[in-house]
Formats: structure tokens, sequence, C-alpha cells
């Protein structure tokens, strides 16, 4: 797989990304080269293997339909750029 | 529109309905899912996307999916992983919805629907799913900035996506109201559009008969009754045909619909479809479902409208109509059940769960839970005018609202105390015949002289002066024999 700027551009939009026409050329080099070290991966027979989804061997962590603590208004505010006493506030969108 | 011209068209619609789960918590934390609470109240770190906090399954969650699943005769996978759904929104707080690609948790399946003209269709199912709700957004006119309330972000949903069955606005209608009524009956879901815990989105394209391919599909949103998803599809159909008629190509895009006008409006084209760049969550464990659990949801599972229409038409014997608007409503259809356990007059049963019963609640705008008759007390009242103490006529207008007024008493001692009891002894109809004869001799002559249309006049008369306890087909006969 090779990036060429097109899909730099493309990736910027959808990450909501902005920079450059200089650094997306330095973008565009980092990640070409990283997908050429993870490409030596290709190299290993994965005939047969499972693809990997998760890092454990657990399955069915499951928890009981009780409700919990919730954390206070306050603090889950706090570290939000803008919000008044009840809401998170953002940039007007509209679909 | 010209029916020659649309006559020429296939529609072919698909629904994609999510429906928010009635568990007390979220999917992925313990937060409270409840409606209505003040705003960011429901929230954790966890429903808030902060770094290093590690989602766990609500067990409940699947356990809800296989009811729906199974009552709709899907295929229950067995080993499911969850995936990340990517896309940047101000009310998805960890940019990514934990969905469930690859792996469904429900696949096939289909939901019988049945149409006015009493036309029966299955439409199939292609999956069922469970994911995350999102926040919620408001931008309201005087904010210059949008306000967002996470207490809905990750309340459990299913997406339940049909196949490309449906082939008008009113199998669509059809198709949802029979998904709400299952979801009411499986108490997975309240069903309650306005609310948006039930929610549709249509996918909607046309062809020519004979065309190979599908045309263009445009999905609509945005639509908050069934009534409404009926009424975007009509007209969205309707713009397709004329504008392909008109030589114009449909542009596949999201459109809205606005309940005022009944149009729908372009939101955005869907040039970044398939861009959702899905990946299993590695945060989530697989869950894997074995045959002793799927097992164990189906020994619970209710009895489904579907089985008590049949009981109540072959077993009962009750008219296609009366079933149908009993399994209508799940309590509805339990209480007419229960009933039936204490009465062997089903169609007078029906008849009373039909006419005053529903009558009175609908009045006080009353769920059946709420009504204060046993149906053993309604099977007693059902006997009484069986046995022909009191005529239907009083029980319903006398009788049955005396008993609503004192619950605790039988139907036979109110009967009894407001005097209610039927008189079907002609030694005391009689009199009260001879007296109306006497009191209209010009009606009497009218009568002989043919107008027998007037027998109608002399009876009510008779109940009138009999205050509705003669026996009216004691009365009918001695009326009939006087006059003639």
């Amino acid at each position: 797989m090779k990036i060429d700027k097109k899909t730099i551009h493309n990736l910027a939009h959808l990450s909501r990304l902005r920079f450059d026409d200089s650094d997306a050329e330095k973008m565009e080099k980092d990640l070409n080269g990283i997908l050429n070290w993870v490409e030596q991966l290709n190299e290993v027979d994965t005939d047969g293997v499972e693809p990997l989804s998760t890092m454990t061997w657990e399955t069915n962590q499951m928890r009981e339909d009780i409700v919990g603590e919730h954390l206070p208004r306050e603090k889950g505010l706090k570290n939000a750029p803008q919000k008044d006493s009840n809401y998170f506030r953002v940039p007007k969108v509209k679909e | 529109m010209d029916e020659a011209i649309r006559n020429k068209y296939t529609v072919v619609i698909g629904l994609e309905v999510h429906a928010q789960l009635l568990t007390n918590t979220k999917i992925y934390t313990s937060d409270s899912a409840e409606y209505g609470a003040m705003p960011n109240t429901h929230i954790s770190p966890i429903t808030l996307g902060h770094p290093g906090v590690m989602p766990k399954l609500n067990k409940r969650v699947p356990e809800f999916a296989m009811k729906i699943g199974l009552a709709c005769n899907c295929e229950i996978t067995r080993h499911n992983i969850f995936a990340r759904k990517n896309y940047f929104y101000p009310d998805l707080p960890k940019g990514y919805q934990i969905t469930q690609d690859k792996t469904p948790i429900c696949t096939g399946g289909f939901v019988p629907i049945k149409l006015k003209d009493g036309t029966e269709k299955n439409i199939a199912l292609t999956r069922i799913h469970i994911e995350e709700d999102a926040g919620k957004s408001m931008h309201t006119v005087d904010e210059s900035d949008t306000l967002v309330d996470f207490n809905r972000a990750g309340v459990p949903l299913i997406e339940i996506v049909s196949e490309p069955d449906l082939r008008s606005g009113e199998e669509a209608y059809a198709y949802l109201t029979e998904v709400r009524r299952l979801v009411r009956y499986l108490e997975i879901c309240d069903g309650n559009m306005e609310e948006g815990s039930l929610r549709c989105d249509a996918n909607i394209s046309v062809m020519l008969h004979d065309a190979k391919e599908y045309g263009k599909k445009v999905e609509v949103k945005n639509m908050n009754s069934i009534r409404n998803v009926q009424r975007a599809i009509e007209h969205e159909v309707e713009r397709q045909i004329l504008a392909i008629e008109a030589g114009e190509e449909i542009i596949s895009e999201t459109r809205t619909f606005d309940a005022a006008t009944g149009l729908t409006a372009s939101m955005r084209t869907k040039e970044d479809l398939n861009d959702y760049r899905y990946f299993p969550d590695p945060d989530l464990a697989p869950l894997n479902i074995s045959q002793e659990w799927v097992d164990e949801v189906k020994s619970k599972l209710p009895s489904l409208p579907n089985d008590l229409f049949e009981r109540f038409t072959k077993e009962m014997q009750l008219p296609d109509y009366d079933a149908g608007v009993l399994v209508d409503t799940k309590e509805i259809a339990l209480y007419f059940e229960e009933l039936c356990q204490h009465t062997k007059y089903y169609k007078a049963a029906s008849n009373w769960m039909m006419g005053p019963i529903k009558s009175y609640l609908n009045e006080l705008t009353l769920s059946i839970e709420k009504f204060p008759l046993k149906p053993i007390q309604i099977a007693e009242l059902i006997r009484i005018v069986e046995d022909g103490k009191v005529s239907f006529a009083v029980a319903s207008q006398k009788l049955f609202p005396h008993m609503l007024q004192a619950p605790e008493k039988s139907a036979e001692q109110i009967a009894q105390e407001h005097n209610l009891i039927q008189d079907s002894s002609s030694d005391s109809i009689q009199p009260i015949v001879d007296e109306v004869i006497a009191a209209f001799p010009d009606k009497v002559a009218a009568y002989q002289s043919g107008k027998k249309g007037l027998l109608g006049m002399f009876m009510g008369e008779v109940m009138k002066r009999s205050k509705g306890k003669a026996d009216p087909k004691v009365a009918s006969q001695l009326l009939e024999k006087s006059l003639n």
C-alpha cells in the first residue's frame, strides 16, 4: 500500500486535522515509512491463523444491569473548553 | 401523479430501525439509562470517553437482542466481537461508536406483516446488531453554540435491518407497526417514536419493472411517527419517479423529512460512504453465546401477538377483526386470556373488551393495568347477561358503571341492590304493553294499516315504562300479539 497526497488529504479531513503542504509532505513520508515497516509482516505465513481482535484470551466479560455511581456534573464538565452549568458547549453544528 | 406512470415502476424499500433497550444501565457502563433526567447527570468517565477507561458489556443487552432475534426466527451468532465505527461529531465523545460490524448478534429471520386487504407477507431481515446511542445535541435559535447532553450516550440500542423487501409505504407502515408490537410484547423497548426510543430510517429507490439493477437509493431520516414514515416514503417515491421521467438522475444521498410540509429535502451527499474505518474494539472481550444461554432466553419468551391471534381465532372462534384488536396491546390480550379462563362465552367476552371496557379506558386514558375490575368479575357480568337476568343494554349502561364504583362487590349483588334484574314474566310485562297501546291509539291504527316500522317505537315505550327491566324478547312477543 502506498500513501499519496490524496490519501493524506482524505485522512486529514476524516480526522479533522489541518496542516499546510510542507507538513503534508512530511506526513506522507512518515506514513509510508510506517506502512513499509509493517509490511514486513506479509513475509510471515498466516494461513490458518484467526485474525487477532483483542489482546486477551478472556471472553464474556459482562456485568449485571445495576445502576452504579455517576460522575457529578461539575466534575464531568470540568475539563470542557466551553460549557455552562448544565451543558457542554461546542461551535454550532447544523446538519 | 398519473397512475399509468406510477405503475411502470417497482418501489424498493429497506428499513433500518433503532430501538432503545429498556435496560436499567447503559451498554458499557453502569450509568443509568433512564430517559428524562437533568442534562449531563447520567455520565461517567466511560460515557465521556476519557482515556484509559475500560468498557464492560451489560449482560442484559445481548439477552434482549436474542429475544427479538428468536421471536423473528433469526440465527443467533455464537462468536461476537465488537467494532469501532469512526466518525467525528460533537455528540460522540470517543470519536467512534462501539457497534457490531462483521458479527451482528442476529442474522436472517423475518417479520410477518398483514396488509389492509388481508395480504400476508414475510419481510426478511438482514441482521440485528447491538450498539450504543450517541449523546444529544441541541441547536436552538437563540443560542450561538450547540449544547450537548451526554445522558443518552451509551444507552443500548439494537438496530434491525430489513432486506429491501418492502414495496410500498403501506407495507412499511405494517412492518413498523409489527416491529413496535414485537418489542413491546418482548418488553425490550417502549416503542415510543415521538420520544425517539424507536427510530426509523428508510432506504428508498425505484426502478422500471424490467430493470436488472436497483435504482440509486436515497436514505430518508427524521420521521417521528409510523404514519410519517409512510408519508415520507410516498412523497419520496413520487419525487424520484417524477425526476426520472424528467430525465434527471437520482443521486445517492441522505434526505430529511419535514412533517409540516410532507416533503423531503437533501441533507448531504453520501460521498463518505464506507469511510467509517471499522476495526475490532480491543477493549471489549469477545462475546461467546452458548446453546444453554440461547435455550434459556427462548424458554422465557412470552406469547407473541401472532400466536395469540391464532389461539383467539382458532380455539376461541373469534372473528379476525376481534382477534386483531385484542392482540394489538399485550396487556389487553393478557387480560382477555385470563377472562377466558373464567367464561366460555368468548365472543361476549370480546364484545365487552372492545366495547364498554375499552371506552371506559379511553375516556379516562387508563391502561388496562389500572382497570379496577378483575377478569373474574367481568366473567360474572357476562354470565348474568347470558342467563337473561340482566339485558346487555342495562348491563353495559347501568350495572357496569355501578361495578366500577364498587369494585369490591359482585355483579349479582349490585344488580340486586340497584334493582336491575330483568323481568321476563309476561304477567308483569303485559300490563305495561296494554298501557302503551292505550296511550297511542293513532299509532296503533297506523301500525295496523301497515306501518310495521312503528314496532320499534312501541318497544321503546315499553322499555322506558319498565325502566329498562322488561326482557326485550318477551316484551316484543307480547307487543306483536297485542297489536295484531
